[in-house]
């Protein structure tokens, strides 16, 4: 019993209520990848002669992400940034834990694709997780410091490797949340920036897009697993009480009760957008900062090379969210 | 009786329902997690006779 795949009538894998449309394993992967092949040519994303860097973290949508460019026949790689961050903060076991998916997915499509590596604490001497602990003793230190490495990092690789474009697993959930977030709070200029393809900047913004804002992240846990793409399942230690799975969890309860409602509330916002309906968005006049050379907004250091210099306070003084 | 593992705990439940009644028999949103059968996704509206081993996937990540 259960439904039926509307294209064969074999048994299906996934319903996705919002399109009122249940699939079996073969139709599902063939309807994904033919709406990221349209997704991507719509918003103008990728070009078929980039070579493009996958932003890969280990999990579901990365995973999946960087399967579905190469399966397309694009030109695509992976970075890990090895975070180094565990449970016990002063250790990498869930960083090395998520490598581990990375890697193996990487083998699995080696020679076609390879997976870059960077280590943070080779290169900086010191783990995100301590580099969070010589900040201030915010709430949530241990995201912002990770947000702002990974951006750094992310866009820094990306050009100095030569890639033209930088794709990150972003999936719709992902993306409203993150509107939920800014609508909350009116912050209409954050609204503005959230766009589906960043473009390069000539002070050395890399491309970035996010070819899966138009699944939901149930379809991406979905695709990873009929694909047989093993990843890590495991939260991050720090995700715990994250504001966006808040919002995921109403955004949720409120898809529950009815469909649709996700997909509405972000591709609303995105015609809204097109049509004018926020203030333009003016990128600030950025600088290249004195050290790391990579583009800021400040005069002097960039905010990474900022929080990176800062002395680590010592181990025990630590404050616990 | 069928057996539902989510998250490293093992649960067990009257079967004849729904995957879908099973998922909120559990306090879980339907729309949070896939179900497994043999290795297989199964949709929510699947029929779940009286024994069978499920396993739920959450699918939600955040941070
Ligand atoms: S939950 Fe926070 S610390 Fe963990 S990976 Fe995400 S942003 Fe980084
Ligand atoms: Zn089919
Ligand atoms: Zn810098």
């Amino acid at each position: 019993m259960g439904y039926r795949c509307r294209k064969c009538s074999g048994d299906s894998v996934i319903n996705m209520r919002q399109h009122r449309l249940a699939l079996c394993e073969d139709h599902f992967i063939e309807w994904v990848q033919k709406h990221a092949a349209e997704f991507i040519r719509k918003h103008r994303m990728l070009e078929p002669e980039d070579r493009v860097l996958v932003a890969v973290s280990g999990g579901k949508d990365s995973l999946s992400l960087w399967s579905i460019l190469l399966d397309l026949g694009y030109q695509a790689d992976g970075i890990y940034i090895d975070l180094g961050i565990d449970r016990d903060r002063d250790e990498s076991g869930y960083s090395k834990r998520s490598l581990q998916y990375a890697v193996e997915f990487a083998q699995s499509v080696s020679p076609r694709a390879k997976l870059h590596v960077l280590d943070i604490k080779a290169v900086y001497g010191r783990s995100v997780t301590e580099i969070a602990r010589g900040g201030m003793g915010a709430k949530r230190k241990y995201c912002s410091a990770c947000g702002l490495v990974k951006r750094h990092e992310l866009n820094r690789m990306t050009r100095e490797l030569g890639y033209a474009v930088l794709a990150t697993g972003h999936n719709l959930d992902d993306e409203a949340a993150v509107l939920m977030g800014n609508s909350l709070n009116w912050e209409v200029e954050y609204m503005a920036r959230q766009a589906l393809v960043l473009p390069a900047s000539s002070t050395g913004l890399v491309k970035k897009v996010k070819p899966l804002a138009r699944f939901y992240e149930r379809e991406m846990a979905a695709y990873a697993i009929v694909r047989g793409i093993p990843y890590i399942m495991e939260e991050c230690p720090f995700s715990e009480g994250a504001t966006s799975l808040g919002y995921k969890e109403v955004l949720n309860s409120m898809e529950r009760k009815s469909s649709g409602t996700k997909l509405k509330f972000y591709f609303e916002f995105l015609k809204a957008k097109k049509k004018g309906l926020l203030p333009n968005y003016v990128p600030p006049e950025l600088r290249l900062c004195e050290k790391c050379g990579e583009p800021t907004g400040s005069t002097g250091l960039c905010a990474f090379c900022r929080l990176i210099e800062r002395p680590a306070r010592p181990v025990g003084v630590d404050t616990l969210e | 009786m069928i057996k539902v593992s989510f998250k490293g705990a093992e649960h067990t439940l009257e079967g004849n329902t729904t995957v879908r009644k099973i998922i909120a028999a559990l306090g879980l949103n339907p729309e949070s997690v896939l179900a497994m059968r043999d290795g297989k996704l199964i949709v929510n509206e699947t029929f779940i006779g009286k024994e069978a081993e499920i396993r739920l996937i959450s699918v939600v990540s955040g941070g």
